[in-house]
Formats: C-alpha cells, sequence, structure tokens
C-alpha cells in the first residue's frame, strides 16, 4: 500500500452513477424549479431508489456498508448538481441510528430505510424550547436531537416555522413539544460526535462541488466575454484570481478525500481532518463562487444566470453548522488533546 | 485511494530522523544562524557519505533510487528540522542537468565529486535586471579561440562564496530573438574576476550579488550548443522536482502549539483556553496539511510518469502564500509580545512566528514568483488566454 490519489474501479463507477442520476435529475433549471424551498420531491425519491440511505449504514444494521469515503464522493456530486434534496442529513441520521442501537433508535432506522420516512438531525442543541434553523427540518418526518445528555426525536407538525433564507434550504425553527427520547447514557455523547464529524466530511465534500463548478464556469466565462478588443481571462487581475480559486480547490478536494479515507484508515486523526476540511473547503468554494460571480461582472448579479446559485449555496449549506473557525477550533483541540472542549 | 505513504516511505522516514538527530547539531544550527549559510560542509559530507545526496537517482549511478514520493518525504523531514540543504539543492539540479545533456568528460568532471560532497555548484540566471523573467539575462559570454570571455552581473546567486561553478545563463548573440541567444555554461567561480558581495536578507539568510568581469571559461565547460541555452533551461525546470512544502510553517505551528498549550507565568490558564486562538492555530493546521498534501500530489503525479507543471506550480504557490498568511496571523495572535525576536531570550515559542514572518517573503518570490505560478496555472491548468 502506498499513495494513490486516484479513485479506484469501484469508487469511480460510484462517481460516474451518481453523476449520471444528477445530471438528469438536477439540472440548473431542476434547482430553480425547487426553490425557494429547496426541495425536489423527484430527485430526492430517484435517490432514495438509488440506495441513497441505504448504502450509508452498515450492513450489520441492514444497510449496504458504504465507507465515508465513498459517501464523500457521492457528495462531492450532490454539491457539483446542486441537489436539492437532504441527502447528506439523511444519511448522517442513519448512520447514528444505527450506532446508537437502542430499540426505539432501531425502530427509527427501520422507518428511514423500508418506510421511506426522512429523518434529519438537528447541529445544535434547542434554545428556550426551539430547535433553530434545523437543515431538512421543513420537510423531514422526524428531527433526532440532543438535548440535557438525551436522545430525543420529534415528529415535526403544524407548529415548524419554515425559514426564508439565503441558501434556499429547506430549514425550519422547530418546537421541541411532544418529543420522546431515543437513548441516554454517555453513548449519546459520542454518538453526536461521531455524527458531526461525519456531517462535517460530507459536507466538506459537498462543497468543493460549488466551488469547482462555479470556476468552471467563471472560466468558461472569462474565455468568451471579451474587453479591450481580447478575452477577459488574458487580464492578469482576473486570471491570478481564478488560478488562486483553482489551486485552494484542488487542496480542499485533497484534505476532504484523506479526511473521509481517515475515518476508516486512520480513525485516530479522523476528527480533527474531518474539522479541518469543513473550514477549508469552506473558505475555498466561497471564494471561487464569489470570484467567478464576480468576474461575470453586472451578470453575475442578475439572477438569470446560474452563477449566482452557487455562490448562495457555497454560503448556505455550511453555515447551518458554524464558520469556518469554529471548526478549526474543533479541530485545534482535537490536536492538543483537549478533550471535553468543542469548537 | 490510498493516502498511505507506504512503508518504505516511512522507513526513509525513521532514517532520516535518525540522521538529522546525530548530524544536525547544535553547532551545526548555531552556525547557520551566525552566518546565515544555508549550506554545511561537515553535515554535507555526511550526507555524501550516507549516498543522500542524490537519493532519487538509480542505485547504479549513485543514487538511492527512491520513488519521488520517498525523496519529499526525506525533504519533508528535512525542513521540518531546518537543515542546509540549499548548497546540496543548486547542485544536483546542475548535475542533474548534466546527466542528461553533457559531454562525457563534463559527466566525469561533475558527477563524481558532487555525489561525494566535494563541490557546490551555484545558479546563476536571475540578473539584477531581469528578477522572474530569465529569459532577459543580458550577462555577455564572447568566443575567444578555445574560450569564452564572459562579463556581467547575477543576483542571488546564493553560496556563491563556499561555490566551485556557477551554473551561468549568457547571451551569446545579442541580435537573435530573446529565447534563442542564450548559453549556458559551468562557470569556475574560483577565478580572478569574479567577484562576490553579500547580501543581507529579512530572514537572516546571506546570498550574493556577483559580478564577472572578462572571466574565462573553456569551451568544454559549455553545456549544450551554443545559442541553445533555453532548451537546456528548459530541462533544468523540468528535472527541478516539486519539493515537499510546509516545513517552515509545520515548524512554527508546532512551536505556537507547545505556547498555547503552557500556562504563563503569573497566568491561570494557558492560552489555548481561548478559542479564539484554538481557531487561528486550528486554520493554520488546515493550511499545513493542505501544503502537505499538494506536494505529496505533485510528488505522485512524478511517480506515475507525468511532468508536474500545474501541480508543483500550485504546491509551491500554496505554502508560500500560506506561510505569509499565517506568520502574520500568529504574530499578531501574540500581541506586542510577538514582536520578540528570534534568539532573543525572552522570545515567546522561541521567536518560530516572528522569525517565518521574515522568512516567509522570501519564499513568495525565489523558484518563480507567485505571479509566475498563477500565470502557469491560469494559463496550463485552468486554459485561459495568454496575456497579449
Amino acid at each position: 500500500m502506498a499513495l494513490d490519489l486516484s479513485p479506484s474501479e469501484e469508487q469511480q463507477q460510484l462517481i460516474d452513477a451518481f453523476a449520471a442520476l444528477y445530471d438528469k435529475e438536477s439540472s440548473t433549471e431542476r434547482v430553480r424549479a425547487a426553490e425557494p424551498l429547496g426541495h425536489d420531491p423527484d430527485l430526492w425519491r430517484r435517490l432514495r431508489e438509488n440506495g441513497a440511505v441505504e448504502m450509508a449504514v452498515d450492513e450489520a444494521a441492514g444497510g449496504w456498508g458504504a465507507t465515508v469515503l465513498d459517501l464523500a464522493l457521492v457528495a462531492e456530486q450532490h454539491g457539483r448538481h446542486l441537489g436539492s434534496a437532504p441527502m447528506l442529513e439523511a444519511q448522517v441520521a442513519a448512520r447514528t441510528l444505527a450506532r446508537v442501537g437502542t430499540p426505539e433508535a432501531t425502530g427509527l432506522l427501520e422507518g428511514a430505510m423500508d418506510g421511506g420516512r426522512l429523518v434529519t438531525l438537528a447541529l445544535h442543541p434547542p434554545r428556550a424550547g426551539l430547535l433553530r434553523m434545523v437543515p431538512a427540518g421543513a420537510v423531514a418526518d422526524a428531527i433526532l436531537f440532543v438535548d440535557g445528555g438525551r436522545l430525543l426525536v420529534l415528529e415535526p407538525g403544524l407548529g415548524r416555522i419554515r425559514v426564508a433564507n439565503l441558501g434556499s434550504l429547506p430549514v425550519s425553527d422547530v418546537p421541541v413539544e411532544g418529543s420522546r427520547p431515543v437513548a441516554e447514557g454517555p453513548v449519546v455523547r459520542d454518538a453526536l460526535e461521531g455524527a458531526l464529524d461525519e456531517w462535517l466530511v460530507l459536507m466538506a465534500a459537498a462543497m468543493v462541488g460549488p466551488g469547482a463548478r462555479a470556476l468552471e464556469i467563471g472560466v468558461g466565462y472569462a474565455k468568451d466575454r471579451h474587453a479591450f478588443g481580447v478575452p477577459i481571462g488574458s487580464f492578469q487581475a482576473v486570471a491570478h484570481g481564478l488560478a488562486d480559486a483553482a489551486t485552494a480547490l484542488d487542496g480542499a478536494q485533497l484534505l476532504e478525500r484523506e479526511a473521509a479515507w481517515s475515518a476508516t484508515e486512520e480513525p485516530g486523526r479522523f476528527r480533527e481532518l474531518a474539522a479541518l476540511a469543513f473550514g477549508f473547503c469552506t473558505d475555498a468554494a466561497r471564494q471561487a463562487s464569489y470570484r467567478s460571480l464576480h468576474y461575470h461582472g453586472g451578470y453575475g448579479f442578475m439572477l438569470e444566470h446560474d452563477i449566482q446559485l452557487f455562490w448562495r449555496r457555497a454560503k448556505g449549506w455550511p453555515a447551518q453548522y458554524a464558520e469556518p473557525d469554529v471548526a478549526f477550533g474543533r479541530a485545534e483541540a482535537c490536536r492538543l488533546g483537549m478533550s471535553g472542549e468543542e469548537g | 485511494m490510498d493516502f498511505r505513504l507506504g512503508e518504505a516511505a516511512e522507513d526513509v522516514r525513521r532514517q532520516a530522523r535518525q540522521f538529522l538527530e546525530q548530524h544536525l547539531t547544535d553547532e551545526v544550527k548555531e552556525k547557520m544562524h551566525t552566518t546565515g549559510v544555508h549550506h554545511d560542509w561537515d553535515f554535507h559530507r555526511a550526507l555524501s557519505e550516507r549516498g543522500w545526496v542524490a537519493p532519487g537517482w538509480p542505485v547504479e549511478l549513485g543514487g538511492q533510487g527512491y520513488s519521488v514520493v520517498e525523496g519529499l518525504v526525506m525533504q519533508e523531514e528535512f525542513h521540518q528540522a531546518g537543515a542546509p540543504t540549499y548548497g546540496v539543492g543548486t547542485t544536483m539540479i546542475v548535475a542533474g542537468i548534466i546527466r542528461r545533456l553533457g559531454t562525457p568528460a563534463q559527466k566525469e568532471l561533475v558527477i563524481p565529486r558532487a555525489l561525494r560532497g566535494e563541490i557546490i555548484i551555484v545558479l546563476g540566471f536571475t540578473e539584477p535586471e531581469c528578477g522572474s523573467v530569465v529569459v532577459a539575462a543580458q550577462t555577455r559570454a564572447v568566443r575567444d579561440g578555445d574560450e569564452w570571455v564572459i562579463n556581467g552581473s547575477k543576483m542571488f546567486t546564493t553560496n556563491a562564496q563556499e561555490g566551485d561553478y556557477a551554473f551561468m545563463l549568457t547571451r551569446t548573440d545579442p541580435d537573435a530573438p530573446k529565447h534563442k541567444g542564450l548559453t549556458t555554461f559551468l562557470v569556475p567561480l574560483r577565478q580572478p574576476g569574479v567577484e562576490i558581495r553579500p547580501i543581507r536578507t529579512l530572514s537572516g539568510e546571506r546570498t550574493n550579488l556577483t559580478f564577472y568581469t572578462d572571466v574565462r571559461v573553456e569551451d568544454g565547460l559549455r553545456i549544450g550548443e551554443v545559442d541553445g541555452g533555453w532548451d537546456v533551461m528548459a530541462v533544468g525546470l523540468s528535472l527541478e522536482r516539486a519539493g515537499a512544502q510546509g516545513g517552515e510553517s509545520s515548524r512554527m505551528l508546532a512551536a505556537l502549539e507547545r505556547w498555547a498549550c503552557t500556562t504563563p507565568e503569573g497566568g491561570s490558564a494557558p492560552p489555548a483556553s481561548d478559542p479564539r486562538v484554538r481557531a487561528r492555530l486550528g486554520r493554520a493546521a488546515a493550511e499545513n496539511e493542505v501544503s502537505t498534501l499538494l506536494a505529496r500530489r505533485s510528488g505522485w503525479v512524478q511517480d506515475s510518469g507525468a511532468l508536474p507543471g500545474v501541480e508543483g506550480s500550485m504546491a509551491k504557490l500554496f505554502a508560500s502564500e500560506a506561510i505569509t498568511r499565517q506568520s502574520a496571523d500568529l504574530l499578531d495572535m501574540l500581541g506586542p509580545d510577538g514582536m520578540r525576536s528570534e534568539g532573543d531570550p525572552t522570545a515567546l515559542a522561541g521567536g518560530a512566528a516572528e522569525y517565518a514572518y521574515r522568512f516567509a517573503l522570501g519564499t513568495t518570490t525565489y523558484g518563480g514568483t507567485s505571479e509566475v505560478q498563477r500565470n502557469i496555472i491560469a494559463q496550463r491548468g485552468l486554459g485561459l488566454p495568454r496575456p497579449r
């Protein structure tokens, strides 16, 4: 075994299969049509039919046992096509339920895999009886969350409040009334921290997508658009900004893939690398989408141009958790062996 | 996909650490610090005895047959430890060119002595008037029978005061288009007419401005064709393997992480208890990881048989810009105390941030400025048109 940065044959097949699915089911027209809610039921159905939830669950718990790296490669495609579906959250919630393993959790997992129920998870505990900005909270059948050391589940009813938002994401604020316990004890903390690690690394992988696609759009525009009789991409003021973005994105992809790989191959570094990747990929995707949008001049400011779709997700998706510095702090706490210190 | 470097590379890492423990003595480090010279003859000879002057060369030519990635791992360790490697670095770039393009007599003259650690060859490309655009070199070489007479000056000829030869780009036909009138020579430095003027740099390193007045070099030390110097340079640049990146910033981060974990005298908690400190260190850690990964990718691409043009540029650009950003940010983090100089007994974290802040600026220039790297990435990587 030695350094090999190419996807294996199986990994490439997985990438190609999902790339084809998203090409068909997540064009920018479809992404626009799903706004402002940010949920495309047909895309979600196709993803489910292709095993998007089952693949994420261990074989022992009835799933297909994909590795975190496999999931990250799929998440890259999801991000590239701005998938309007809560795949990352559903995958991480399912894995968390499998890990917790109480009868209540097992029942919820069965519902998520066979019953087609959409289970998501809140990334932050409730404040004043309200879960705020819950990812996929506007469309989920059930929400997992942690409060006071207990893992709870909530079936959001009419009380949930959809929130119009920058990223056109199906987030909502949800009152915690009517929740019931799923598990308690030390397993809860471990499960939640593990879930956060996985959500961070998959979001990092997803962020490479809008960054890379926005860069391609920006580069294409810089080759076509002329000023002073030459393509604007021949001006160093434009070319160098794109070169910096391309460099950061290549680094971002290497880092998220290394982090995802480490989940099974170097688990001692997974928490650190997942958080580092989240912070770095977030910055890289924002920079790439911002520059590509800016080099469109006034056109980039128009809703009609697709580049804004990438720019808004590049900010909105990761913001569901926190700013990059929070993740960098989480990683540094691991590096310094400060257990119990969260970012 | 596998991010492990492999057993062979990890074995190289262990051996490198062992070697450094034995040979990178406090005395060697102290001498580097006071003289600013990043070459040490004792250390260099020890490298040679270990067979590590040309670790990537085939065994039958005096190397170790290391893969590029194995060579990178060795460099990672050497850079992180702050070992003096500039002299061996430039010498082996030139030895690599001669191995491919030199005459049998030139190979005989240079290669065995270079591998035995007896000679140092420095680079004479850039000039006071041409910066990164070495194709504009003006130093003249004029033929005189079996010899050439050289007049001109070369900038940043680091280690010229230790060197035996300068590998020099000269203009032999001033009337031809820029790329066509250049010729390269191996110019013996220990002769009359060579004047070496030391230049002190922000990082404390010493480099030189060198002047050449009627300096003579025999035609047998011409490398490549007359007026074919640009082809020689192209080979040289393609041979210049993308080096390890991130060594200096890893060293800075490690020092600051030790500082962050130590409760200061009279304080109640270590700096790391402040989330802002953790966030800043974490950001530096992310950038270091990326610098390392980009350099390893470049090595992996070469081991797979390709030239690492764009990948090498990305690795170099990212690492040098990252340490420039990081060192400024981490210096700020230390507050007024951050200004205390490396070497001052009161410095925090050994003055690691203060030193890196000065050191970093050099890295964005040598080996092709960040602007040159961005041009390569934009044109060859992204397919953007050349500036008109």
